[in-house]
Formats: C-alpha cells, structure tokens, sequence
C-alpha cells in the first residue's frame, strides 16, 4: 500500500525564513543576518523588551489567570485598545462603534482572515498590491480566494515613490477595486508616500469608491512615534469612509512569535459593523476557533497601563532610533569607501528595511563572499546591523558594486 | 486641515469630501451570522444572571467547584520559562522539541517511524488548526478527494472540510435507538466508498456522542480500511481523558500503524493540558520513507505560511518543558487521570441520580458512553425546556459536557433532566 501523498515534491524554500535557515547553517563566525524583519540590539541579540517582561511577570503571578479559550474575536479589551492605538484615543469611528475588531495571528493572520472576509462578502474579488510588497503578502490573498494585480509603486531609478504610476494604475483600476496600502514603513522598500501624496492617494481611491485594506506592521517603528506612523490610516477613517487594518504587535511590541495582531473593519454605521463582527466568527471558527491568550494578555497589560504604555514608547522609540542612527552609519561607510552610486536613499527610506538596490547576483556574491544574508531582491534589515557589523557590510556592499559580478 | 472643515460640517459635509462616493456600506448586504451552536452557549449562560445556572455547554474542563483548572504542571512550566527566553518567530513548522515529543504521545514512546523520520509533522493551532492544515492539504494534493465525516461529529468539522474546499459524505456512526455505535451500516458505509476514500475518525471518546468502537471492532475497521484503500485521518482531542491513561487512548491509532496504514493525526493539548487558550497542537501525516516525510512537511509549511506564517510560541513552550522532564511529565499523567477519573465519577452519580427519581428512560448510555460527552438522547425541545425553565446550558443536539458536572449541582441537573423526560 502506497502513500495517498506519494507523488509530492518538495515545496520551495519559503523566500524569507529561508533565508535565516541558510544563515543558521553557515558556520562563518562574521556571517550577518540581513534577512528576516526581526529586531537585533547592538550586541547583534533579540530584544525582549522590559516593559513585556514586566508584563509577563504580572500575568505569571496572578494565580487567578487561567487559560480557558478566548471568545472567537479574542480578547475583547485587547481589541478595543489596538483599535485605539491606530484610529487615535478619539476616533469618532470606534465612538460610533462602527468598528470590528478581531484579534488574530499577527499581521499574517489578519490579512488572511480579512481577505477570507472578502472573498465572501464583497462584490470585488481583485486586490490591488504595490510593486514590490512583502511576499507573502500574493500567497495570502491568493489563498483567500482573491485574485491579485499590483500597482506601481517602487521606482528604481530615484529609489523612491513612482507617485505617477501609482496614481495611473490605481485610477485605472475597475471602481470598487480592494487595494493594500502599507500604513507606514512600506515593506520592502523604505519608500512612504508623503503627508499631501496620502491625501491625493485617498481623494483617488474614495473617489472610485475602491475599498482600502492597511497593512501595520510598523506603527512607532518608522519615524518613533506612534501617531505620525497612524497618519495615513487616520486620514482615511476621518474622511467617514470604509476600510480595513491589519496590525501586528510582532515588531514594535518585539511579541514576534506569540503571533499578536487584530484585523479592524470600520464600517458606516454600528449596525453594519455589528453584522460584519458576526460574520468574522464564521471565517475564523473553521481557522483555528479562537486565537492564543498570551500574546494578546502582554499587551493589553502594557496598553491599559498608562505608566507601562509609556514605558512601552520609550523603548519603542529607541529602537526606531537605533535603527536611524544604523542608516546614518551605513550611509557614511559607503560614502567614506568612495562606493560608486547614489546610495542617499539609504537615510531617506524609513522603517526597518533599506532596499540597496542591489541585484540578486550581488546579493548572491555578498552571501558567498562575505557570509551576509539577505532576501536576493536586494533588501537589507538595518534592525540586524549594529556599528561593528557596518564596516563588514559596506565593504561587501562596496565590494560587490564595484567587483566584475 | 480640510478634512476636519469638512467633517464638521456633519453629514452633508462628508458627502461633499467624499464626492461620487457612494452613501451606504459596501456591507449593507452582509446578514447577521448565526451563532456558532457550541460557544453560543457559554456566551448565553454568561449573559444569564440566574444564580443556580449550570454550564454544560463547551467541553472546557472543570473542576469539582465548577472553575477551571490549570494543571500544577502548566503552572511550574510557566514560571520554568517565564523571563529569560527571547521571543523570536518560531520556524514554520513550529517547536521541533514540542512537536517531537507530541509524536510520541501518538506513535508511541519509541515508535520506530519516529526513529525512520517517516511522519511530517507541524505544530498547528489546536486541533481545530490541526485539522484545517490537513483539509488544505488535502484540497491541493488530492483536489479530487472528499472527506468522509461520521454522523454526528463535532459541529466545526462541517465548517472546516467545507471552507476547504473539499466535498463532504458522512457515514452513518451513532445508534440513537441503543445510543450506541450502529458498527453494521458504518461497516457497509466503509466497504461502500470508493476505494481509496478519506476517512474522518475520531480516535476516542467520540464528540459528542461519547461512543467509541471497542478494539476489536477498531480491528475490523482497520482491516476493511486496507481492503478498500482507504485512508484514515484521526482527530484525537482527548487523549487520556477517555480512560485516563494516554497509551489505552491511543489504541485505534496503534492499530491502524500495526496494519500499515499511513495515516495522519491531529492532536490537540487544549483539554489534556488544559492549555486551551494557547492553541497548542500537532498534524502529522505518516509517510513512506523520510524523504516523503520531508516532501509533505515543506508542503504544510508552504500552506502555514499564508494563514499565519508561524505558530504561537508560548503554549509549545509549556508543552515542552512538560513533556521534556521526566518528573513534570509524570506529574502531568497524574493529572490527567484525575481529571478522566472526576468525569468518570460524574456519570455514575448523574446516572445513579436518574435511577434514584425512577426516570422510565435508559440511562444506561451515561456510564458506557466515554470522554467528555454525553450524548443524553434529549431532544432540541426537551434541551430547550432545561435552558428556559431550570437555567442548564448545553448544545440542542442533547450533548452533555461531563466535565461542568460537579458534586455540587449533579442532582439539580437530575431532576431537570427527570423533569422534562418523564412524561417522554
């Protein structure tokens, strides 16, 4: 009796976490990881931060704590404080109640679960995405059920915002079109749009009634603080339209793999938003019924605690700094080195990943060389370089413009 | 700003920024969801301030006081891990320690397919994502399967298979006449499917009926499995709660590897561990050689990846860290049996309490039936009449959840129950 599955082959390396997976199999003692979006301190470690450790130890201690299932949205004040912290404490919208919030696995589990969402419930079933995004981001739609085309969005010649393309291609999308828009910090490139390009984003899109679904992944981590990282998102809502917003507690809150994250929907009225609340169940409960207690009790810990909260900016905002003062770094090594090229995007792009630029050969030529890993598109995690580490990059960096690959 | 101008200018000041804009909700259309029929119940017995209300709705453990339990085990797990580990992504895959040690529970402590790396195993989200994972699995790589689903099972196996993608059947399962295992026609049923069909069993204490196969009929189903080809995915929820002991749980999965089936598992810590919230649990699917293994594991992580890129860290850590030590995991199984044994002790009094009131029903059912549940035979009417009259919460298919019975309020339950089947 043969296997049913017999006849699979072997899946590809996930393009991301496969890139750590090479990194941890290289026994190279100045290999670097540039891959993955995980915070590292200088010291090139994890970072938990002090304000969840707390957190933690509160909720250890508590013998009153048990572990029984969450309801199927979560934990309902989790979801109440995360819809704050990215509409703003007074948002008409969650006022209004016309706001569902569900908690779910990171930003992953949220896109999923809204894109399920939509794939059953809106008349539409294309999402426009930018080019480039996160990669997983088309295998997620995908797999939802949507069917996904891009926009422009990077343009590689300024190593900055196609802001004409993106404007021609969102336009000539079919009216009602969904499109994802990344919040702030855009991954991979850098590259946000500005105060007044996000307003005439929105006039386009509201004005071809087309539905926007946010991607956080970075609020607090882009510029350090938390309100200027919600701008964009907060314009749209103020303008009393629809749209949805995944957000993640994985990096700015370093809960990375207690999968910590809440899908919004805000809707035109409360009743709506009631129904559609009802609806989520229904996706989620086929999923994984209810999501994990942990994650999601550090930070409600942390935000209904208003000494902790601002604990928690604190730390927030010297890690956004850290990683500023890391681009400053590498900007000055590579001018320092005479590098051949403009490489000011480098301090102009923001949030935790710089895309050099770089070609895949390059790239290719940096891990074999130099023992450094990053994705083969060319994006570097600055959250994985400390000052000693910079030297050893530009070098490769330097090494790999100039040298005949 | 011209945003807020206009915003407060009320309504007709958001119809001019928003121009051709349309005015109603793109969600207008959207109807109210039903409520889910297993955790609607807790949602309505919380919301009932009556203080004689008993829950026996969701199959969550409790205690003899009615609270819930977190074993000692998990307690000292936690403060073990809690403040010195970072928290990183785990792989894909999630925790290769927990994940290890969860094979064992199933394959056995020194399973020689555990040693061949035969099983492609993933830590996935509790049973409910254990399952989920292999209906994906299933739609990709068998796109022409269905699934083969008892009658009656757990409600969310419906909702799972079917979000999936993959077309049901059922085979007929419960006897309501003996409220016992109609074994004949789910024979038929299997001997009926196309050869090579995929099969849902559940591999003890049946949810919600209670009724498991005794091992000789487990016998004879393995063997009618591998005459017709077919393929067997167990979904074990309780292991060691059916008989309090891990190993006898584990019995129909046993058998079906003796015989060679390669079959997959889903396997979940909520109950057994009590880690419920956590969302801890295992798919494996048994393979041919560790190259298959390893084939079929990069294919469930490929389908992980976009549904949550990568499992929660903090319930795979306890169960780790439990079944890692030889003293915790003892303590563990020591638990575990008493909490099998207090369900146990709760049906002979719940029964011994109907006999006592002289119901002219059977309730022979409550002591033969096993696990969790009791599938009491109570009609949607009579379950309705206990909710509305007496303040007893449980699903309208009659299921019962042994574990919110309690010394306590055993004989309320009793005489509700006496009081709305005696005229039956």
């Amino acid at each position: 009796m043969d296997s049913v599955f017999a006849a699979i082959a072997q899946g590809p390396e996930d393009p991301i976490l496969g890139v750590t997976v090479a990194y941890n199999k290289d026994p190279s003692p100045i290999k670097l990881n540039l891959g993955v979006g995980a915070y590292r301190t200088e010291e090139g470690k994890p970072l938990v931060l002090n304000v969840v450790r707390k957190a933690e130890q509160l909720l250890v201690n508590d013998p009153s704590r048990v572990k029984e299932y969450l309801p199927i949205l979560g934990f309902a004040e989790f979801n109440k404080l995360t819809a704050k912290l990215i509409l703003g404490d007074d948002s008409p919208a969650i006022q209004e109640n016309r706001v569902a919030t569900a908690q779910c696995l990171s930003g992953t589990g949220s896109l999923r679960v809204g894109a399920e969402f939509l794939a059953k419930h809106y008349h539409q079933r294309t999402i426009y995405i930018p080019q480039p995004t996160w990669g997983n981001h088309l295998k997620v739609f995908t797999m939802a059920g949507l069917s996904v085309k891009t926009y422009r969005y990077y343009d590689p010649t300024t190593r900055g915002l196609h802001f004409q393309g993106l404007l021609e291609d969102l336009g000539a999308a079919p009216a009602g079109s969904i499109v994802l828009l990344h919040a702030c910090a855009h991954n991979p490139t850098g590259v946000d749009p500005t105060v007044e390009q996000w307003e005439q984003i929105r006039q386009l899109i509201r004005s071809k009634g087309s539905l926007p679904f946010f991607d956080s992944a970075y609020q607090g981590f882009a510029s350090g603080s938390l309100d200027a990282d919600a701008q964009s998102v907060r314009m749209f809502v103020a303008d009393g339209g629809e749209c949805f917003i995944a957000q993640s507690y994985a990096k700015n809150m370093g809960l990375y793999g207690e999968r910590v994250g809440a899908l919004s929907i805000v809707c035109k009225a409360a009743d709506v938003a009631s129904r559609v609340e009802s609806q989520l169940k229904l996706v989620i409960r086929p999923m994984y019924s209810n999501p994990p207690i942990h994650g999601a009790s550090i930070a409600a810990t942390i935000l209904k605690n208003s000494d902790m909260y601002n604990e928690w900016k604190i730390e927030l905002k010297a890690m956004a700094e850290r990683i500023i003062s890391m681009r400053k770094q590498l900007f000055d090594a590579l001018s320092a080195r005479g590098t051949p090229g403009d490489w000011s995007h480098i301090i102009k792009q923001i949030g935790m990943f710089t895309f050099t630029g770089l070609n895949s050969d390059q790239v290719a030529f940096m891990t074999k060389e130099y023992h450094i890993y990053m994705t083969s598109d060319g994006r570097i995690s600055m959250a994985g370089l400390s000052s000693k580490t910079v030297p050893h990059l530009a070098d490769a960096i330097h090494a790999a413009v100039t040298g005949s690959c | 700003m011209a945003i807020r101008r206009a915003m407060s200018g009320g309504l007709m000041g958001r119809t001019a920024v928003l121009g051709e804009r349309s005015m109603s909700s793109w969600w207008r259309s959207v109807e109210p969801a039903p409520k889910d029929p297993i955790l609607g119940v807790t949602e309505a017995f919380l919301a009932d301030p009556n203080p004689d209300k008993v829950n026996v709705g969701v199959g969550a453990y409790r205690d003899d006081n009615g609270k819930p339990v977190v074993l000692e085990c998990v307690r000292e797990a936690e403060r073990r891990i809690a403040g010195y580990l970072n928290m990183e992504y785990l792989p894909m895959g999630g925790s290769v320690k927990m994940v290890e040690e969860t094979l064992k529970l199933a394959y056995g402590e020194n399973s020689e397919l555990i040693k061949d790396r035969r099983i492609a195993a993933v830590q996935a989200l509790s049973g409910t994502g254990a399952c989920r994972l292999f209906a994906d699995f299933q739609k990709r790589f068998r796109p022409d399967s269905q699934i083969y689903i008892p009658v009656p099972t757990w409600a969310n196996h419906h909702n799972i298979w079917r979000d999936a993608q993959v077309p049901q059947k059922t085979y007929h399962y419960y006897h309501p006449e003996s409220r016992g295992l109609d074994f004949a026609t789910m024979m038929d049923d299997i001997k009926n499917a196309p050869n090579g069909s995929f099969f849902l069993l559940h591999a003890c204490a049946h949810n919600p009926t209670g009724v498991d196969p005794t091992e000789e009929q487990w016998r004879e189903i393995s063997h009618q499995f591998k005459v017709k080809g077919h393929f067997a995915f167990f979904d074990m929820a309780y292991q060691g709660f059916a008989s309090g002991d891990p190993e006898k749980d584990a019995k129909s999965i046993r058998i079906f590897l003796e015989d060679g089936h390669y079959i997959g598992i889903a396997q979940s810590y909520a109950k057994n561990m009590g880690l419920y919230g956590q969302r801890v649990g295992c798919l494996s699917v048994l393979c041919k050689d560790e190259k298959q293994a390893v084939a079929v594991k990069s294919q469930l992580q490929q389908l992980a990846r976009p549904t949550y890129s990568n499992p929660p860290l903090h319930g795979a850590l306890i169960v780790s860290t439990i079944l890692g030590d030889p003293d915790l995991k003892k303590l563990w199984l020591k638990e575990v049996k008493v909490m099998a044994d207090r369900i146990i002790g709760m049906r002979t009094a719940l029964r011994g309490n109907l006999e006592k009131l002289g119901s002219p029903l059977s309730w022979q059912h409550i002591t033969n039936q096993i696990g969790m549940f009791c599938y009491s035979g109570l009609t949607p009417e009579q379950v309705d009449r206990l909710t509305n009259e007496f303040h007893i919460y449980m699903t309208r298919n009659g299921r019962i959840s042994m574990a919110g019975v309690t010394t306590g309020n055993v004989e309320y339950l009793a005489n509700a129950i006496h009081e709305v089947t005696k005229s039956a």
